[in-house]
Formats: C-alpha cells, sequence, structure tokens
C-alpha cells in the first residue's frame, strides 16, 4: 500500500513539475534556447502568488489571472530586449543571456524578499481525503488538474491553431517559416512568454507546497533540465511522462529503500534512457540538424 | 682614488647591489613588521593600538543556508555594536568584514584566504553550518588563526584533531540528548520514526538520540535519510504516518521542517511526541508556514531562548531588536550562537590583553570558564563546549516556551501528548 501511496505521490506531483518544464521544453523546441533563467522565473512566480495572496489576499488560483498575463509580458520583454539582438553565436550567447536573466532576478528578489523563507498557506494547502488507507493532498489534486487543463491548452494551441502551425513550422524549419511568410520572431517572443508564464502556474504550485526563497531556483533548474532531457527536448507530452516518471521513481526508492538513493536511481534510468534513445523519450532525433 | 685604483664596473655594480639589497632587506622587513602586527594570526598584537580589531567573517546570505546565514550576521553584528557601545574590546572599536559564501564549502575557503591574506583581519569567526565550518577552520589553522564559532558543531568538525576551532555551543550529539532523556525518564519504550537530512550536523544529532534511546528499549521502526536537494518530503511523511508511530524525530532544516509539518497534516496522521531539529525555531515564518494552529506540541532543541536569564540575554535581545525590529519570539537561536562566539571572544582577549592569536587559543584550551548567553562555556581539548546545557523548547499557544530540562531558567511544564492538528494547543 505504501507503494501505491508513492506512485501517486509521483502522479500528482510530477504533473505540476511538467508544468515547470513544460515552459522550458516549447522554449527549447521553437528557439533552441536553453532557458536557464526558467528556476528562478519559477521562483519569481512563486514570490508574485505570495505577494497577492499576503498583501492583498488574493487566493493564488485566482492570482493566475493576474501573475500569467504578468509573467507572458516579462518573457515577451525578456525576447525582444535581450535574444532579438543577439546577431552572432545565437545558441550560446541567448545561453549565457539567459544565465544573467536569472541572475538579475534572482539578486532583485533576494533585495525586495530578503533570503528568508517564505511559504504561500492557504485553508486548503493542508486539507487532503481518503481513499481507503490512500490519502490524496487536496493542493496537489488541484495542481494536477490545473496542470492537465494548462498543458491541455498549450498542446490545443499548438496543434489547432494558426499560431500553432507557424509555430511548429517555426520549430521543424525556421527559415523554410520566414520564406512562407510566417514572422518568427513574433513566434518565439509569444513562445517565450507562454513558456515563462508556464513558470507562473508551476511556481504558484511550488509557492503552496514548499517554503522558498531565491536560492530554491538551483534546485529547482537541476530537476527541470532532467526532466526536458528525459521527455525529449522540445516535446510536452514527453516532458510530462518524464516528471511523472521522475517523481514515481524517486518516491517509490524512498520508501521501498531509501530517499538518497531515490534521486540516483532516476538518474541512473536516465542514463540508461539516453544510450538507447540520445534524443530522450519522446525528442525527435537531430530535430534542430538544419 | 688612485691608491683603491680605479673602479672598475663591476665593483661598483656589486657594491650598488650590496646597499640596494640592504635597502630593500630593511624596507622588506619594515613591511612584514607592519604586515605581522597589523594582521598575522601569530603577532603578538599590540594592546596600545587605537585601530578598530577587525573580525572576518563568511556569512551565507544565498543558497540552502541563506535563512540562517542572514540570522548569523545579524548575530555578529549585535554583538559588535553592543560591545562597541560598551567601549569595545581592549578599548579599540570592533570591526565586522563579511563575505558571502552562497553556502559553498568551495566559496568559505575563498572567503577565509581572503579575510587573512587580503583583508588582514585580527581574527576570524565560524560561518553557519558544519558543511562549512569544518574547511573555514581548516584555512584559519593554515594561517595560524583562531576559530571561535557557534553554529558549526558536528562531529567532523572536532575529528580534524585542529586545536584552534572552539565551538561555544552544544555539539551535535548532545543536541538530543536532553530531549532522549526525558522520553526515557516520563514515558514507556515506544515505536519512534526518525528522518533526517544527510548533513554533518543534523545526522549525528539524530543518531546520537536514536543511539540512546534505542540503548534503553525505544525500537526505531522508521530510518530515513534524504539529501540537501529533496524538494518532495511526500513519501518519506507517507512513511512515517503509515508506520503510525507515536514519536517522530527529525533531523531537518527549516524547510524540510515546514514540508514534514504540511505533509503529516496531508496524511492525517498526528503522531503523540515530534521534535525537529530545526524549524520550529524560526519564530514566525514557522508560524506563517505551518499555521499558528498547527504548532502546539510541537518540539525543538536548541541552546537559547529570548527569555533566558543568561549573561547579557536581556541587552541582547533588547539591542537586536532595535537593530533589526520584530519581537523577542521571532529571534531565531543562530543570533544568540554567533553572539555567544562573539562573548567568549571578548572575555578572552581581555583577559590575555592581547589581539595574538597564538595567545588565544592557549587560553582557550587553558579550561577557564566563561559566559554567554547560552550559558557556561568551557572548552574540551577538541574545542567542544563541555559546560553546554542544550535546551528543548516547545510551541505552546503560539508561543515557543522552554520545557526541558526541568528545573534550569524559567521553564514551563511540558505538554506530554501533542495537540492534534489546528488544535492550537
Amino acid at each position: 500500500m505504501l507503494v501505491l501511496q508513492a506512485i501517486i505521490d509521483g502522479v500528482l506531483v510530477g504533473g505540476f513539475y511538467a508544468l515547470m518544464a513544460g515552459g522550458l521544453t516549447l522554449v527549447f523546441g521553437v528557439m533552441d534556447i536553453v532557458n536557464f533563467a526558467q528556476g528562478i522565473l519559477v521562483v519569481l512566480g512563486a514570490y508574485l502568488s505570495y505577494a497577492l495572496y499576503a498583501h492583498l489576499n488574493i487566493d493564488p488560483f485566482v492570482g493566475l489571472l493576474i501573475t500569467v498575463p504578468v509573467m507572458f509580458v516579462i518573457g515577451i520583454a525578456i525576447y525582444w530586449s535581450m535574444i532579438k539582438p543577439i546577431k552572432r553565436d545565437r545558441v550560446i550567447m541567448s545561453l549565457l543571456t539567459m544565465f544573467a536573466v536569472g541572475t538579475v532576478v534572482e539578486g532583485i528578489l533576494d533585495y525586495i524578499f530578503t533570503s528568508n523563507l517564505v511559504a504561500i498557506h492557504t485553508s486548503y494547502v493542508n486539507s487532503s481525503f481518503k481513499l481507503g488507507s490512500l490519502v490524496f493532498p487536496s493542493i496537489y489534486l488541484y495542481a494536477f488538474a490545473m496542470s492537465v487543463v494548462l498543458l491541455g491548452g498549450v498542446y490545443y494551441l499548438l496543434y489547432r491553431t494558426r499560431f500553432g502551425r507557424s509555430l511548429r513550422a517555426s520549430m521543424q524549419n525556421p527559415t523554410a517559416a520566414r520564406l512562407v511568410g510566417i514572422n518568427t520572431d513574433w513566434v518565439s517572443a509569444y513562445t517565450l512568454g507562454i513558456g515563462v508564464g508556464l513558470a507562473a502556474a508551476g511556481g504558484m504550485v511550488f509557492g503552496l507546497t514548499n517554503s522558498f526563497d531565491a536560492a530554491s531556483s538551483y534546485d529547482l533548474i537541476s530537476r527541470l533540465l532532467a526532466i526536458v532531457i528525459f521527455g525529449g527536448f522540445g516535446s510536452l507530452s514527453g516532458a510530462l511522462i518524464a516528471s511523472v516518471l521522475m517523481l514515481v521513481i524517486q518516491d517509490v526508492v524512498a520508501v521501498t529503500w531509501s530517499a538518497t538513493w531515490g534521486q540516483t536511481t532516476f538518474y541512473i534510468v536516465l542514463v540508461l534512457v539516453l544510450l538507447i534513445r540520445p534524443q530522450g523519450l519522446l525528442g525527435r532525433k537531430a530535430v534542430r540538424a538544419q | 682614488m688612485k691608491l683603491h685604483g680605479k673602479p672598475g664596473p663591476r665593483p661598483r655594480r656589486r657594491a650598488s647591489s650590496l646597499v640596494t639589497a640592504g635597502v630593500a632587506a630593511a624596507v622588506a622587513l619594515v613591511i612584514a613588521g607592519c604586515s605581522s602586527s597589523g594582521s598575522s594570526g601569530s603577532s603578538s598584537g599590540s594592546s596600545t593600538s587605537t585601530a578598530p580589531i577587525t573580525i572576518g567573517i563568511s556569512v551565507s546570505l544565498s543558497g540552502d543556508f541563506s535563512g540562517d546565514g542572514l540570522a548569523t550576521k545579524q548575530g555578529y553584528e549585535t554583538w559588535a555594536a553592543f560591545q562597541n557601545a560598551h567601549g569595545g574590546i581592549l578599548g579599540r572599536q570592533v570591526k565586522l568584514t563579511f563575505l558571502s559564501d552562497g553556502s559553498s564549502p568551495t566559496q568559505v575557503i575563498t572567503n577565509y584566504q581572503k579575510l587573512i591574506t587580503v583583508n588582514h583581519v585580527d581574527f576570524v569567526m565560524g560561518p553557519y553550518s558544519t558543511l562549512l565550518t569544518k574547511p573555514a577552520s581548516s584555512i584559519a589553522n593554515r594561517y595560524g588563526y583562531v576559530m571561535l564559532e557557534g553554529i558549526g558543531g558536528g562531529p567532523s568538525v572536532f575529528s580534524q584533531g585542529l586545536h584552534n576551532v572552539f565551538d561555544v555551543s552544544a555539539s551535535a550529539a548532545y543536541q538530543l540528548i536532553t530531549f532522549a532523556k526525558w522520553l526515557v525518564a516520563t514515558q514507556q519504550p515506544e515505536p519512534i520514526a526518525y528522518a533526517s537530512m544527510t548533513d554533518p550536523f543534523l545526522q549525528p544529532e539524530l543518531d546520537g538520540a536514536r543511539s540512546y534511546l534505542t540503548a534503553h528499549g525505544f525500537k526505531s521502526v522508521v530510518y530515513k535519510l534524504y539529501p540537501l536537494e529533496t524538494t518532495d518530503f511526500t513519501p518519506i511523511a507517507s512513511a512515517i504516518a503509515a508506520s503510525k508511530a507515536p514519536v517522530v524525530v527529525l533531523g531537518t532544516m527549516p524547510p524540510d521542517g515546514y514540508a514534514f509539518v504540511q505533509d503529516l497534516i496531508q496524511d492525517k496522521f498526528s503522531p503523540k511526541v515530534l521534535i525537529e531539529a530545526s524549524g520550529p525555531d524560526q519564530g514566525s515564518a514557522f508560524i506563517k508556514a505551518v499555521g499558528a494552529s498547527n504548532t502546539g506540541g510541537i518540539m525543538v532543541p536548541n541552546t537559547w531562548y529570548p527569555g533566558s536569564t543568561y549573561y547579557q540575554n536581556t541587552q541582547m535581545v533588547q539591542l537586536y531588536l532595535k537593530m533589526f525590529g520584530g519581537t523577542a519570539n521571532n529571534i531565531s537561536a543562530d543570533v544568540a550562537e554567533a553572539f555567544s562566539a562573539g562573548q567568549v571572544l571578548t572575555q578572552a582577549i581581555d583577559h590575555i590583553k592581547s589581539t595574538s592569536n597564538s595567545a588565544l587559543e592557549s587560553y582557550l584550551h587553558s579550561g577557564a570558564t566563561f559566559s554567554s548567553v547560552q550559558g557556561p562555556v568551557k572548552f574540551q581539548a577538541d574545542g567542544e563546549n563541555g559546560a553546554a546545557t542544550p535546551f528543548v523548547f516547545q510551541w505552546q499557544k503560539g508561543t515557543l516556551q522552554d520545557v526541558l530540562p526541568i528545573g534550569v531558567g524559567t521553564t514551563k511544564p511540558i505538554v506530554t501528548v501533542k495537540p492534534a492538528w489546528g488544535a492550537n494547543g
């Protein structure tokens, strides 16, 4: 029963990790950018939700109506002000740029909120319901449901809309996309905006389930990168599967053996998968070879 | 001139070289002398100087220890302000130099090297945590500096064989011993669930209590260790809840201390006795993280509390509140631990009347007893405080109360059965 509980925990927690990793993989898929700032942007999302809740008493889920658009605009602003002007060595330079963005954001957050840990403590954070001996924490259920809705929305955007076709065309062949009249700059800007907007939603859940400070981003980014590599860079569904698998593996190993070995076991599985499928679970082979 | 012959070029150069070498040697000696008197760890110091006494400290203002790092810095700052308001040390003002280490054992080495060799501070004091104190004390030892510290009491610090490190607080293995003795004295042997971060201070703390309790018949039904990077504690909390152990002992840092409470509430499991190594001692941050109504009965070991009547504690609390605001109950124990290190340094320097690190080290090893806001301090040969008496605190109706050891200080009666979650007991 403990193993079943660990699997349930892993699936539920994995859901909101997918939300955080979804933005990272989407941005890479379209822009060839490994967004090293994603971890701190998640924490920024958590702080925005915290500020709205602590100072204006706005429920974090309701607050997403404010934080997601704000973060979306921040993403677009980052693109036009810092990524677009890069003319040479775009992949490497943008990687360094995003690292710099992360460092600056961390400094600002440290200055405003200090390095004291904070947590978003709403009335439903501690609630849960039991099914037999199995426990379902409410916050993880809400977060999982929200992840499904948001990732489903992004999936719909990608595969059922004109923008999605433009975006996928930009992913597959940016040069050809430009030749057929797609404004790849705006597609990239919107993509970064969506990725950062997803970070706002993921950050909100992170803030509800963990106490955090700006430095929490370091543990986050390493996990998010592992998820994206495991799932395959650029694959949303890959990120979802990898998130759930990572958390399930870690949780099951933690209850049956040792939490210390839980993370190690996941990385062993990651290496084995990459030996067989270097592109990750659902990544496309040589997707960016052009 | 002729008598001596025409001075050829070689002899003249040799003479010139000798003069230059002599001047250079003299200059070097003067510089070395200045440097030595100002900064070297082996200097004899000067009690007649009016220049400030400089003290270098590496603090964790970012990274995993940032919360405690800030409190540590505030503790040192409070001590320096207090001392300066009371005439400084040997009539000289105290000047602190802080460098941030990002909670990194690598950076802490760089910081202390810089403080000693570039900043030429007179003394160094300890960073936050055993993890950082161990490399820091080793560097200090290399340069002949004493390291007085209050927040690095893990066994690995004392097992280095160094003679320059002195911990003014209770060491790790004894942090939970007061709690363990109370449990043995008052309760029948019961199953206990243990979980701890694999930290060089926290794990020995947990293991120290576990050894004692196991020897007294308390069976260990869960023993889980987790790495520092862990952010999801639900599986460990589930294992604890499934064990239904009436006593839960957790070797936590504040973030995981908060998370475990939240996860145990979600699991609808309220143990009879719950003690966390760290987290509940964070005052309002703990209340905000877990909810005030869930704090009742939770215990935490510590070496200090705001209402203590120990040496200069009242003054420290008043000055801290004046400098940093808040309320007395929200002052982190890290503040007192850092302040204590400063107090011992003050008393020792006042006694030896010198800023010589070697004289200081000898005196600290002499068996002298010092006073601090945490109580008496007397160093054993390895640098541990053999006179330390760890307290146990318990949240009772929204206030962190001193409950153990009974009869020491202003203890309140202990709540032996933790109230249910939400009961605000």
